[in-house]
C-alpha cells in the first residue's frame, strides 16, 4: 500500500477504463482524463459497465498494487453524489478507502 | 481451458460431501483449494487449506486474492459448506435462523461474489451451490434449514443471468440424504422414511454428488446455467 497516491490511483481507473471501452470496440474519449463521466447522460459506459469497471479497478488494485477494497460499499451506494460520476471523483473515492484501510490496519 | 490445470475451490472440505469432492477432484488432476472454520489432513501438494468462516468478509476475500495470487485464476466453485439444526419452527430460537442464514444463504453469496470477480476476467467460470431435497419435499422439522436452501436456489438463478455474460454458469444441487454428520442425529426412522419417498430407493453417496459436480463444471456445458438438479427423482 507504500507509495499509492492520488496519481496511481488515477492511472488504474484510465487504465481499467480504458481496458474496458476497448474490450467492448467503444471509443475512447478524448481528452481521456479525470473529466470523463461514468454515470448519467453523458457517460462512457451503461450500468453494466460500471458493474464491469469497479470489478476490474479492484482487481486492479489487488493484484498491482496489494490492497483490497471494496468500492462499491453501503456509504457509497447511499451517498447523495455518486462517488462514481467521473474518473476524478472515483479517484477521489478509491484515495479515501486506501486511507481507510491504511488507518484501520 | 482444458489444457491448463483447472483450479477449483469447495467450501466446507474438511468433511463429509466437501472432503470427498476434494479428493475426487485431486485425483483427476485439478488444482483444489479448501476452506472450513477447522483444519483439515488432506496431504497433497495440489491442495491448499484456508482456515475460516464463510461469513466473515474479509476472510472470504483474503482467500479469494490469494488464489488469484498463486494461481492467477480460479475456475470453479462449489459452495458446499453448510450448517442445519433439526428442530421443530415453534422451538427454533432466532439466533438459531439467523446463524443459519448467515452461513447458508449470505457465505455462500461472499464466496461466489469475490469468485465472479476473479473468473469474469478470464470469462470463464463454474459455480456450484449445494441445496437440499428436505426443501422440495417440505420436510417438517427442517423448516428453517430449508427455507435457507430454498434462498440459495433462487440466488443461484439470479446469478446465472447477472454473471452469464462474464461466461459463467452457476447451478444448484441437492442431494438425497448421505451420512454425513449432518445428518447423523436425525432419527433414522425419519432418513427411512425420506428414502422410501425418494423414486430410486436408496441412500445418496459421494459418488452421487460428484458426478452432478461433474456435470455442471464441464467445459462442455457452458449452456447449463440456473439450474438446479435434485437427486432421486424430487423436483
Amino acid at each position: 500500500m507504500s507509495g499509492f497516491d492520488r496519481s496511481t490511483a488515477k492511472e488504474v481507473v484510465l487504465s481499467s477504463l480504458r481496458e474496458l471501452l476497448t474490450q467492448n470496440g467503444d471509443d475512447i474519449p478524448s481528452p481521456f482524463d479525470e473529466a470523463v463521466v461514468l454515470v448519467g447522460k453523458e457517460a462512457v459506459i451503461d450500468s453494466l459497465g460500471m458493474v464491469s469497471l469497479i470489478v476490474e479497478i479492484e482487481q486492479a488494485l489487488e493484484t498491482g498494487h496489494d490492497i483490497s477494497v471494496t468500492l462499491a460499499n453501503d456509504r457509497a451506494m447511499s451517498e447523495r453524489n455518486s462517488p462514481f460520476r467521473s474518473v476524478g471523483v472515483l479517484t477521489d473515492h478509491i484515495c479515501t478507502l486506501v486511507d481507510q484501510e491504511k488507518q484501520a490496519a | 481451458m482444458t489444457a491448463e490445470r483447472q483450479v477449483v475451490l469447495i467450501t466446507g472440505s474438511r468433511k463429509g460431501i466437501g472432503r470427498h469432492l476434494a479428493e475426487h477432484y485431486l485425483t483427476k488432476g485439478y488444482i483444489v483449494e479448501g476452506c472450513s472454520r477447522g483444519d483439515v489432513d488432506i496431504k497433497d501438494a495440489s491442495y491448499t487449506h484456508h482456515n475460516l468462516d464463510v461469513c466473515d468478509e474479509r476472510a472470504v476475500r483474503a482467500m479469494i486474492a490469494s488464489i488469484n495470487k498463486r494461481h492467477g485464476r480460479l475456475d470453479i466453485v462449489m459452495n458446499n459448506a453448510a450448517i442445519a439444526t433439526m428442530n421443530h419452527v415453534l422451538l427454533t430460537p432466532a439466533a438459531t435462523a439467523n446463524r443459519m442464514f448467515e452461513v447458508n444463504v449470505t457465505g455462500t453469496m461472499l464466496v461466489c461474489r469475490d469468485a465472479a470477480k476473479v473468473m469474469m476476467r478470464r470469462k470463464y467460470g463454474r459455480i456450484v451451490n449445494f441445496t437440499t431435497i428436505v426443501a422440495p419435499i417440505a420436510l417438517a422439522g427442517e423448516a428453517i434449514y430449508a427455507a435457507s436452501k430454498s434462498a440459495v436456489v433462487t440466488l443461484t438463478r439470479i446469478l446465472a443471468f447477472e454473471l452469464g455474460q462474464w461466461g459463467i454458469t452457476c447451478n444448484s444441487f441437492g442431494a438425497t440424504p448421505i451420512m454425513t454428520d449432518m445428518i447423523k442425529g436425525v432419527p433414522k426412522d425419519k432418513v427411512d422414511a425420506v428414502v422410501n419417498n425418494l423414486a430410486i430407493k436408496r441412500l445418496g453417496t459421494y459418488e452421487d454428488c460428484a458426478n452432478v459436480c461433474d456435470f455442471f463444471i464441464s467445459p462442455a456445458s457452458d449452456n447449463i446455467t440456473g439450474q438446479c438438479i435434485y437427486l432421486g427423482g424430487i423436483s
